[in-house]
């Protein structure tokens, strides 16, 4: 068991493999966001009380959701690397952090961009949108402590760390609308409940939503391919790949 | 599970133990601050103070939503189901703004417990229709009101 784990750590050994599986990855995931994109923005009926502005939901939800659940990739990444010194979790961590951080400002952007005509107001202070806000910035700050040291090991170390740390921030955010009074409106898809929301607007919402996970992890395996290749830039697996200086290679 | 990696394992797992004690900790202490708005409850009680800049959010009560005829001022009720608190605001409401349905205030509560708001915003709820099914929804409760009624 133990050996699957081991070997799951080897750079070239993820390069390869994932080499394999993107292309089906890929086509999938841009499948997935069309099919979601033309229903919910084109088909979807629109809502009662807000009409079509609601449908911003279709990007809004999405982004949210991998926002969140990117955090805890790049947090157990982070966490791999600490206690297993693996070299790959290492390049994970780094890899997820700013696909995180372009998700959490598209949240923060299409909930603005939501809430002037529906609330009155671009932004307000309230628990939801500051915890995503902190969230924004913890992200920023993993990615920023990654260039701050000189050392590869040091700066592995202090993102895993506050990555770590920021943890506690998602189950804050996700339960922030039921905790205290907030401005935004507690969840539509619930955990042990029907999410209080037509099937017709749903359905196309969860598509969405599947497309993002996969777009993430294509994205998230093409960033942590270009780090794999400039990290063991010096192996000889990697330079017989990409080819002798002044070649064009893969 | 080796020693070293073991040792490593539980410092991973006391600091996320320990960062969630902090801000668990921190956000309990600032309980009163992290929401946005008081409750009627908490207005009609005395909870929140008078002549400074608060909010307050809650149910528009039907029926409660009066115009003037010559300018841009409306009154209302907000209520929790506890309270009611009465609102004055002079401006354009939101679009999404309507008796029954939430809304949240921000201005001043002056000395006869009135709210003068400068600023209304409206909460919307978490449930989304297709303009049909709402209108068979108020069609079937309007008819089951009748019904009560008659």
């Amino acid at each position: 068991m133990w050996q699957w784990f081991h070997r799951l750590g080897s750079p070239r050994w993820f390069y390869q493999a994932s080499g394999k599986w993107l292309p089906w990855l890929s086509g999938v995931a841009v499948l997935l966001l069309m099919i979601g994109i033309a229903w919910g923005l084109g088909f979807a009926p629109q809502d009662a009380k807000q009409g079509n502005s609601f449908r911003i939901i279709y990007i809004h939800v999405p982004a949210s959701f991998l926002a969140l659940a990117g955090y805890y990739v790049m947090a157990l990444a982070g966490a791999v690397g600490l206690i297993w010194k693996m070299k790959l979790a290492d390049m994970v961590m780094k890899s997820a952090a700013p696909i995180g951080a372009a998700l959490t400002f598209i949240a923060l952007v299409t909930g603005a961009v939501w809430g002037k005509p529906t609330w009155g107001t671009y932004w307000v202070w309230d628990a939801r949108i500051t915890s995503m806000l902190v969230l924004f910035f913890l992200y920023l700050g993993v990615i920023a402590l990654q260039y701050s040291y000189s050392g590869q090991d040091a700066a592995n170390k202090a993102s895993a760390v506050l990555s770590l740390v920021g943890m506690v921030n998602i189950p804050i955010i996700y339960k922030s609308v039921d905790w205290w009074y907030t401005l935004h409106q507690p969840a539509t898809i619930k955990l042990t409940e029907a999410p209080s929301m037509h099937p017709d607007m749903f359905h196309p919402l969860l598509v969405m939503i599947l497309g993002f996970y996969c777009f993430y992890a294509v994205v998230l395996i093409l960033n942590t391919r270009t780090e794999i290749l400039y990290r063991e830039r010096r192996t000889r697996w990697v330079q017989d790949m990409v080819g002798p200086a002044g070649e064009s290679g893969q | 599970m080796h020693p070293v990696r073991r040792q490593r394992l539980f410092l991973v797992v006391f600091i996320i133990v320990a960062a969630s004690v902090a801000v668990g900790l921190m956000s309990f202490a600032l309980r009163e601050n992290i929401n946005l708005f008081y409750a009627p409850a908490s207005v009609a009680s005395g909870e929140a103070p008078k002549g400074v800049r608060i909010r307050a959010g809650g149910m528009v009560v039907d029926g409660s939503v009066k115009r003037a005829d010559d300018s841009l001022f409306v009154s209302f009720l907000i209520t929790d189901g506890e309270a009611d608190v009465e609102v004055h605001f002079t401006g354009i409401l939101p679009d999404l703004f309507g008796e029954g349905e939430a809304a949240v205030v921000m201005g001043e509560l002056n000395e006869g417990g009135v709210f003068m708001a400068s600023e209304v915003l409206a909460k919307h709820d978490e449930n989304y229709t297709p303009p049909e099914v709402a209108e068979a929804m108020d069609a079937a409760h309007q008819r089951a009101q009748k019904a009560d009624g008659g």
